[in-house]
């Protein structure tokens, strides 16, 4: 039988249909898609794509049980090195990634690794969702039992935020036996995933359920906890928690520094983002947090933040969205996927323009004046820099703008910890070992980092979290 | 889930409830708030702590009913529940080193104010208390300020009690004939503009607290910023008290406008549904 050139095709909603709900695009692959899918990988005895995967799951092996009819193993596989497969596998830039390296892919397309991961994962989910749901109630007073018995001898960790990085240090540290609070400051836990990343996306249940599993297995975790105010590093260190781990992301949100840009119909991306998400204004007015979007709606930015915001506003009845970014396609950093689907549902694209001052109109953005942008010379980043052409500004009507331009650190635990060493940017100092400057302190992801993708966080908690073991095996 | 274990109508519209948050309690100072969530519908809407006692880990919460969500917060009892309180949030003032301090407070901007007046007091300093209202049923906290203050005014804008008029017309007198060497103002922005506006030529360093709207209160939606002195500041993390001579009050204003509507569509739903 000859090879499949493409891919297996997702089936999903169509771009006419979805733009008026928020249910997820995609609907995953059934068993005969992902089977059909799963024969086009080589096993190639190099697997490229083991190495480029930033945890290194071994790929070719969970496609091997997966052919072979075990998705039990395929499972137990992913989540040797990943433990929030059915995220990754909706949220990860594959291919800039695994899929990037696939052998497959020299002449071909690469084998669909992400939709496979995902089909696994979600089929080990509704398994679970079923089992789970008669047993943990007839369990759950025994288990509350046991851990509190249990917690009195395990030894205190304490993990600070609750997005991929912090949940999977959490799961990483109890799987070893540890006693792991989480801090979180919001409501609701999941960091980005939770407030930034839409439904329509990553449905908050496939979220939901992680976490359950997370507190399954011991794990407690307290809301409405903002490290640095409600509680400091010191203070849980004399509560006696003998390590901590800060994974609290790139929440600060940057601003154009242009004129008007805080007329009203102005946002953040995050405001805009965590006012849909967290607070589930579309919803409104079942749910009391309002979100005003109008009919003209340009979002600034081109990675997966903006693609959000303006498959969100989209969503939201705005007639019109125009993403506009500095530079061209080829450097738009979103994942393909998310391009594409923006393009599908309608997203107009205004590339090699830069805003440069808003205009208002009785308080609100009325209009938005760009200057046209021409490519240089390639920057640090190997991308090449966006140069104005001068004369060329021209205005287009708005009556809301979206700045997805990027997030920074968020300085508030740095600020409020005494001898934690940070970049000049703001980003939290480690080592090899993701340990910072202060004895029992380790750190990983966006805080790290500065805003960077889902499966490095992870990959960083889970490194930190075996520093962490390490570090207290030594401390005894 | 945070219990409510007093209520107490101050006024018409205003309301003080204490809730016991023994973690809130235990670091808040004044000038701090809190961001709570009545229930898993609610919004997240900022409050400032009126008072707070270590000992008992009971926070009080003085607030009034100008929108839905603080309507909801109103009607419930002592025994309901708030679902999340989160804090202290925001810098607190310093209270050490002042001579003699004018607090001014508007409307329910008084409660704010409280916290603030004590700690002034209790820091050693003078303080001159200034409070206003729209009529004399309005005034609020007028015993709790005199304990903690060395001299209390009291004006109302129909003149049914204190003196005829805004607290701008005392303040006035004052910085006329007194050495001042702090303002604090805390009430509707008009008020701490026009307070702002006075001190200016004194060259009186002046303190306002500013009531921008917030979602998280972390510093990660920008969705609370001002300008002030022509930076771009956050209220939540920056503030929310700065320096009055420096803040755009007429950008905040308008970015305090910018749900007006929708406000108005959640209160008439409720009546609907009463
Ligand atoms: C809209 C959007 C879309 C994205 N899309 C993708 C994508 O498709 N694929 C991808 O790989 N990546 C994507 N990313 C990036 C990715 O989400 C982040 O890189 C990742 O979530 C970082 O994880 P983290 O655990 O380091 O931090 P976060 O997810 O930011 O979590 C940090 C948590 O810490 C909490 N916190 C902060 N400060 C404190 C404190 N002082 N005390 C207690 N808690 C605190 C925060 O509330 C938050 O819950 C996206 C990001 C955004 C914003
Ligand atoms: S309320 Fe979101 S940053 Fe201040």
């Amino acid at each position: 039988m000859a090879i499949q050139k493409e891919k297996t095709p997702m089936r999903s909603q169509s771009p006419e249909e979805r733009i008026k709900n928020f249910d997820e695009v995609p609907f995953g692959y059934n068993k005969e898609e992902a089977l059909r899918e799963a024969e086009r990988c080589l096993q190639c005895p190099k697997s490229p794509c083991v190495d480029g995967c930033p945890v290194q799951v071994p790929i070719p092996q969970f496609i091997k049980a997966l052919r072979d009819g075990s998705v039990e193993e395929a499972n137990e596989i992913i989540k040797s090195k990943n433990n929030l497969p059915a995220i990754c596998g909706r949220v990860c830039p594959q291919e800039s990634q695994c899929e990037k390296v696939c052998v497959m892919g020299n002449k071909k397309e690469p084998v669909a690794i992400g939709r496979l991961e995902r089909y696994v994962a979600d089929t080990m989910l509704e398994r679970e969702k079923n089992i789970s749901a008669d047993t943990a109630e007839k369990n759950k007073g025994a288990a509350d039992m046991a851990l509190e018995v249990k917690k009195e001898k395990k030894r205190k960790v304490a993990v600070i935020g609750s997005g991929p990085a912090g949940l999977t240090a959490a799961a990483d540290l109890a799987k070893e036996g540890f006693a792991v609070t989480i801090f979180e400051a919001l409501h609701e836990t999941g960091g980005v995933l939770r407030y930034g990343i839409p439904e329509f996306r990553l449905p908050k249940k496939i979220l939901d359920q992680e976490v359950d599993y997370i507190k399954g297995l011991g794990v407690e975790i307290r809301v409405n906890h903002l490290v640095g105010k409600s509680v400091t590093i010191d203070e849980l260190f004399a509560d006696g928690y003998e390590a901590i781990f800060i994974g609290t992301g790139a929440g600060l949100p940057r601003f154009m520094n242009i004129p008007g840009e805080n007329l009203n119909g102005v946002y953040s991306a995050n405001e805009f983002l965590t006012r849909v998400n967290l607070m589930k204004a579309y919803k409104f007015p079942e749910y009391k947090t309002p979100v005003k979007v109008g009919e003209k709606v340009a979002v600034v930015g081109a990675g997966n933040v903006a693609m959000d915001a303006a498959r969100t506003a989209k969503r939201l009845g705005s007639e019109e969205v125009v993403i506009v970014y500095r530079r061209s396609e080829k450097e738009m950093p979103a994942r393909d996927e998310e391009i594409e689907h923006a393009k599908e549902e309608g997203i107009i694209f205004k590339l090699l323009n830069n805003p440069v001052r808003l205009y208002g109109k009785n308080g609100r953005v009325a209009r938005m004046e760009c200057v046209k942008m021409r490519l240089g010379e390639e920057d640090a980043s190997g991308r090449r820099r966006p140069i104005p052409i001068e004369g060329s500004n021209w205005i287009m009507d708005v009556d809301t703008v979206i700045v997805a331009i990027g997030q920074t650190p968020n300085p508030l635990l740095p600020k409020n910890t005494p001898n934690l060493a940070t970049e000049s940017w703001g980003g939290i100092i480690v080592d090899e070992k993701m340990a910072t400057s202060r004895k029992g302190v380790f750190a990983g992801g966006d805080i790290v980092t500065g805003a960077a993708t889902v499966i490095e966080a992870m990959g960083a908690g889970k490194k930190a979290a075996q520093s962490i073991k390490e570090y207290l095996e030594k401390e005894k | 889930m945070f219990e409510i274990l007093e209520k107490e109508v101050l006024a018409p519209g205003i309301k003080k409830i204490t809730v016991k948050a023994p973690l809130i309690a235990q670091k808040t100072k004044p000038g701090n708030f809190i961001i709570l969530r009545v229930n898993d519908e609610g919004e997240r809407i900022p409050l400032t702590v009126a008072d707070y006692e270590r000992e008992t880990g009971i926070i009080t919460i003085i607030f009034q009913e100008v929108g839905y969500t603080t309507e909801l917060l109103g009607s419930l009892e002592v025994g309901d529940y708030i679902k999340d309180i989160v804090g202290p949030l925001g810098h607190h003032l310093e209270l050490e080193g002042y001579q003699r301090v004018v607090c001014l407070g508007g409307g329910s901007g008084t409660a704010l104010l409280y916290p603030k007046v004590k700690g002034f007091y209790e820091a050693g300093a003078e303080v001159i208390a200034i409070t206003g209202a729209r009529t004399k049923e309005l005034i609020i906290l007028e015993e709790e300020l005199a304990e903690v203050s060395n001299k209390l005014y009291i004006t109302t804008d129909d003149g049914t009690y204190g003196h005829h008029g805004f607290v701008t017309d005392i303040l006035k007198d004052v910085l006329e004939t007194e050495e001042v060497d702090l303002v604090v103002a805390i009430g509707p922005v008009p008020m701490m503009k026009a307070v702002s506006e006075m001190t200016r030529p004194y060259e009186i360093k002046t303190i306002v607290s500013l009531n921008s709207l917030m979602v998280d209160g972390t510093g990660m939606c920008g969705g609370c910023r001002v300008t002030v002195g022509g930076e771009t500041k956050f209220t939540c993390v920056d503030g929310p008290a700065f320096d009055g001579h420096q803040v755009d009050f007429d950008e905040l204003m308008n970015r305090l406008t910018y749900y007006q509507e929708e406000e108005h569509q959640c209160r008439l739903a409720k009546e609907v549904n009463k």
